[in-house]
């Protein structure tokens, strides 16, 4: 019998809970990683999108 | 056979169960009606009604009678004398604890002192009759609530009010009150407004102070009103505006009124359709309703809203980011006191890399230049506020195109790239039957008269309407 092959998020979610000290209870993992997936899908729509390298961010800090 | 009897009971001289704000104003300046009577009216109808609805978390009933008696005593009546209207529970009032939809948060002392919001209505007049169910943290589009209950759509209680200002929603919809005030980061007024047919105004980002609220996503949390008619969101707006120091986004602006040009008509306005991406993933009746709006305007150009997916992609990247950050020290010791489905989406958010966080931020800036020159050619863009009318509480997917989708990220799709750069937004309600659903009236930052004139125009046509619900409590 053979472990069921864990999914390529698994071990970024562990390493990230671990780094960020959040205590995450198995039970939670598979929305967790759920909701992850949808984020990074979203966020590499957001990637493909070429900016120039002076472009700069929304929030603008005045002194 | 009787011969029929001529009452002697007097007329009501208003019906305080669905006047307006303005009706309600009017009465009370002609001496035809009392605050202390609309308010025991008020209190009376929360009362027969709430259990059902569960829109309210607080009711300030002491507070509210002191109040109005204050506001009978004054000579000088403001624009909202006697008006009363209640708060998502994300606004700070005094002696309660600002719970905003959470456990966690009912454990903080009671706030000290009133929003300014709360505090500029009341200087106009109104009343605070209560605080607000909502979801929890602002994180959410159902009206679902874990900790207090799920809010009740009052045109049928199996349905959803929309959110996460659940309570804003159901409790002008059914008559309780006849302004409220919520926030919208994504969709949060609008939604509601759409499921509950109601007239919202999510003003420009910068506009209204926030100070004294509880924040979600500082890089797009509105606050701003709810009400059955575009008269009343503009007298609310009105009251609202001007600076405050203690919200450093809210901007040093005079106050712009938008009550005196409501009525001056839509002749001369260029009004466009969004297409495109505002054109895909429609119900029917989401269809019937924009282009009810659109033939009632005489709006038979199409406008693209240049990368809409992409500013949608991107507003759901900074809000998990941004909400996980605003959350993650609670993560580590109260993650499981909060809704299963908010912590699990905050968690994950407190996973994103910053350089995608960063880069969504970039593109902001570029998407809204991009936008801001759409507004040289048209004054304002109709575009769905939702894709459905309310959907059943707990529904987790419905069919669209033969794809199931999951609703709770997907109610959202058409108000996320508006908020995303802050322009201001009328929601208004085209009354379909069974379910009302609502329409959006976009317009360029610092143009919420242009929305409002419009929003007014389409319910002086008769085309828009908060429908009075059967439900009675």
């Amino acid at each position: 019998m053979t472990a069921k092959p864990s999914h390529p998020l698994d071990a970024y979610i562990e390493a990230a809970a671990a780094a960020l000290k959040i205590p995450i209870e198995p039970a939670w993992k598979a929305e967790i990683r759920a909701n992850l997936e949808v984020t990074f899908k979203l966020a590499a729509i957001v990637a493909e999108k070429e900016l120039p390298d002076d472009a700069e961010p929304a929030p603008v800090y005045q002194a | 056979m009787p011969s029929p009897r001529r009452s002697t009971k007097p007329e009501p001289v208003i019906d305080t169960g669905w006047a307006s704000a303005a009706e309600i104003v009017e009465a009370v300046k002609a001496g035809r009606v009392s605050a202390a009577q609309i308010v025991e009216d008020t209190l009376a109808r929360i009362t027969a009604r709430d259990p059902v609805l569960n829109a309210f978390t607080d009711v300030l009933a002491d507070r509210a009678r002191a109040r109005a008696a204050a506001v009978d005593k004054a000579k000088k009546k403001g624009p909202l004398a006697g008006v009363p209207f209640a708060v998502k529970n994300l606004f700070d009032v005094a002696g309660l604890p600002t719970r905003a939809g959470s456990k966690i948060n009912r454990e903080l002392p009671p706030a000290q002192q009133d929003s300014p919001l709360i505090a500029r209505l009341e200087a106009a007049g109104a009343v605070l009759v209560g605080a607000l169910n909502m979801g929890e943290y602002a994180y959410d589009f159902t009206g679902e609530n874990v900790h207090d209950g799920n809010a009740h759509n009052p045109h049928d209680p199996t349905r959803m009010t929309g959110g996460s200002s659940s309570g804003s929603g159901g409790s002008v919809a059914g008559g309780l009150v006849p302004l409220s005030l919520g926030s919208d980061t994504n969709g949060s007024i609008r939604v509601p407004s759409s499921f509950c047919g109601l007239f919202g105004l999510k003003p420009t980002y910068g506009r209204l102070t926030r100070a004294r609220s509880y924040p979600f996503v500082s890089s797009f949390d509105h606050l701003g009103p709810l009400a059955r008619s575009a008269r009343d969101l503009a007298l609310a707006y009105d009251a609202m505006q001007g600076p405050d120091p203690e919200d450093p986004v809210c901007v040093d602006r005079p106050i712009e009124p938008a009550l005196r040009t409501l009525a001056k008509g839509t002749k001369g306005l260029r009004i466009a359709v969004a297409g495109g991406y505002f054109k895909k993933g429609l119900f029917p009746e989401a269809c019937v309703a924009l282009d009810r709006v659109a033939a009632a305007l005489h709006a038979n150009a199409e406008i693209e809203i240049p990368e809409a997916q992409r500013a949608r992609s991107a507003a759901y990247v900074i809000t998990a980011s941004e909400g996980a950050s605003l959350h993650l020290a609670r993560l580590r010791t109260r993650a499981n006191d909060y809704d299963p489905a908010v912590r699990d989406r905050l968690i994950a958010g407190a996973m994103i890399p910053a350089a995608l966080v960063n880069q969504a931020q970039k593109f902001r800036r570029q998407y809204r230049g991009e936008v801001l020159r759409l507004f040289d050619k048209v004054d304002a863009i109709l575009a769905p506020a939702t894709p459905c009318t309310a959907p059943a509480i707990g529904q987790k997917t419905f069919r669209l195109d033969g794809v199931e989708l999951p609703v709770r990220a997907n109610i959202g799709i058409y108000t996320q790239p508006i908020s995303f750069i802050g322009l201001p937004v009328v929601a208004v309600p085209v009354p379909l039957a069974p379910l009302p659903i609502g329409v959006q009236i976009i317009a360029a930052p610092w143009r919420e008269d242009i929305a409002l004139r419009i929003a007014y125009a389409l319910e002086q046509a008769g085309v828009c309407a908060a429908p009075r619900p059967s439900f009675q409590g």
